[in-house]
């Protein structure tokens, strides 16, 4: 792996992860996520990308049963997010998420943002309509929804509903985002309108995103992570991962040979 | 490539025929559902009008404003329908907080293990326990236990029991609808279970929810045995103090402890009588009982359908 002198931000230490029924999803995984940079998490279905992903802000903790063990470093804190004593409500304050499908509120676009900032108390209106705005600018939607901000969020077309739902997670000012295949469910266009946002938000934060797309991984990320059946395989410069990977299982995936 | 054109609309006709032969299924089974809707409706409107017959000659302010009477031409509803106004409040401040807290928990807080699924079973079948059961429990717990006697609040409680099976089925039901990518949307911007909860669930199951208690009400509006059982009056002739009073504290719970009667026991009543034009009474009555759970029960839909058409997920 090249050697660079980007920041850590977050690092996975022997994250194995078990799913209730003890099925062992994840096998001791070990990732160093870098401060402002992209990270695709790649592999082919059922290889535990999105279960690694839902680590990060604790969502395993919803359904009983499940058990983490090993370790993810929040830095430059030094906080594992997995301990026990560490609230996963705390965890996802600091580390947003999107998801797969569009998953606005039955609400208005304003209250779609507004909703993480509520939720952290904030009831100032003035400091509220800044907020929401700017994550809505972030999100690269504003001048669509400007004048309708007190419409439902359901009138929106898939890609829009997409990207305020990347400004309710930036609205909150997190530390991480995490995107869990966020375009599968959107056409071409608005896939490269949210491909094109996500290069512009590692300026101010860092991303971990999955992907069943190789080449979208290949455009926007700045490190790639390969797994398989629960295990990570490779992990490199995307760069180089997708000219020169230094293991066979990759290249056979990435090249389509397999997956 | 003629036969081939051939045997492509041959196969294009055989498609017609199938389709056609589906499509009369279709319509054989339209027809064998409305008559099944009808079977139900026809009985339910054949009897309404029925009663609607023999009891019209009484539908006049007179059935509103005049107390029971020896003569049945002057007798009236006042103390019957007030009795069950009072007595439904008392139900509804009971049953909606205590329904709704007990759904809510079940559904989003309470551990999934073999204790709330007893409870869960359990629930379900307090719905099926016949009403006059709920009647004797409410003998010996609220009238004798208790001493809250043979009153208002008495009856209150004892039908917010009976509806209270009803409303936690319903608030759990509306409350399982919501996707569970509405929770983690929720979750995932750091919300606690309780904020989840009142910001979201709360909001997006409250038609239900709503529909749930309406038709709960409607339901003990009709109870007679349970009512008879505690002992209400059937012959009474007497408002119960007013619950507004000019001076302070201007609320006055006195009524709470009051005999009273309601619209179902004053139709039993006068329907146990030799004099055939009591029975008119108890017709007029039946009329204005199913009015009135009609009118409840649509406003139960008409509610879920304006506040479900601005939900989508």
């Amino acid at each position: 792996m090249q050697t660079n002198n980007t920041p850590l931000k977050a690092e996975a230490r022997g994250l194995d992860f078990y799913y209730n029924g003890g099925h062992k999803a994840l096998k001791g995984i070990n990732l160093p996520i870098y401060e402002k940079k992209i990270t695709a998490l790649i592999g082919p279905s059922g290889c535990g990308k999105s279960t690694f992903l839902r680590c990060f802000n604790r969502m395993h903790d919803l359904y009983p049963g499940n058990v983490y063990d090993g370790a993810i470093v929040m830095h430059p804190d030094n906080t594992n997010i997995l301990a026990k004593g560490v609230d996963p409500i705390e965890v996802r304050m600091r580390i947003s998420m999107v998801f797969q499908k569009p998953n606005p509120f039955p609400k208005s676009i304003y209250e779609n943002v507004a909703y993480g900032l509520r939720v952290r108390g904030e009831t100032n209106k003035r400091e509220m309509d800044d907020k929401v705005e700017e994550a809505l600018r972030g999100a690269a939607i504003w001048g669509e929804v400007k004048d309708r901000l007190n419409e439902v969020a359901f009138n929106l077309s898939g890609g829009q509903q997409q990207r305020l739902c990347i400004a309710r997670a930036l609205a909150t000012d997190p530390e991480i985002m995490l995107f869990d295949e966020p375009t599968s469910a959107l056409d071409p266009i608005a896939t490269a309108s949210i491909e094109e946002l996500m290069s512009e938000l590692k300026e101010k934060v860092t991303i971990l995103v999955v992907t069943h797309n190789m080449q979208q991984a290949a455009r926007i990320s700045d490190y790639t992570a390969y797994m398989y059946l629960g295990e990570l395989i490779e992990f490199d410069d995307t760069d180089l991962m997708f000219t020169k990977p230094s293991r066979k299982e990759t290249e056979d995936y990435i090249t389509g040979k397999f997956g | 490539m003629s036969g081939q054109q051939a045997s492509t609309l041959k196969d294009l006709d055989a498609v017609r025929a199938m389709i056609r032969h589906h499509k009369l299924n279709d319509t054989i089974f339209a027809l064998i559902g409305l008559l099944a809707l009808m079977v139900g409706l026809l009985t339910l409107l054949t009897l309404f009008i029925d009663l609607l017959m023999d009891g019209y000659t009484r539908f006049n302010a007179g059935l509103f404003t005049e107390f029971p009477s020896r003569h049945a031409a002057k007798a009236g509803l006042l103390s019957a329908w007030v009795g069950s106004l009072l007595v439904m409040s008392v139900t509804l401040v009971t049953a909606v907080p205590l329904g709704v807290a007990a759904g809510v928990y079940l559904e989003e807080y309470a551990p999934k293990n073999w204790f709330s699924d007893v409870i869960e079973i359990n629930v379900t079948n307090l719905a099926g326990v016949p009403s006059i059961i709920y009647g004797l429990l409410a003998l010996g717990l609220f009238v004798y236990d208790l001493g809250l006697g043979q009153s208002i609040q008495t009856a209150g409680l004892t039908l917010a029991l009976l509806i209270l099976p009803v409303v936690i089925v319903n608030t759990r039901e509306s409350i399982r609808a919501i996707p569970v990518h509405i929770r983690e949307a929720a979750y995932a911007v750091g919300a606690t279970k309780w904020q989840m909860v009142s910001d979201h669930i709360l909001h997006y199951s409250f038609g239900g929810i709503l529909t749930g208690i309406i038709i709960g009400m409607a339901r003990a509006l009709g109870e007679t045995a349970p009512v008879i059982t505690i002992g209400a009056l059937t012959y009474i002739a007497f408002l119960p103090p007013s619950p507004i009073q000019p001076a302070p504290p201007y609320l006055n719970f006195e009524w709470l402890s009051s005999g009273f009667t309601v619209l179902p026991i004053q139709m039993f009543n006068w329907l146990s009588r030799p004099d055939h034009a009591f029975h008119v009474n108890a017709a007029a009555t039946g009329v204005v009982i199913i009015v009135v759970t009609l009118l409840m029960n649509g406003t139960a839909i008409w509610l879920r359908y304006r506040i479900r058409k601005n939900i989508k997920w």
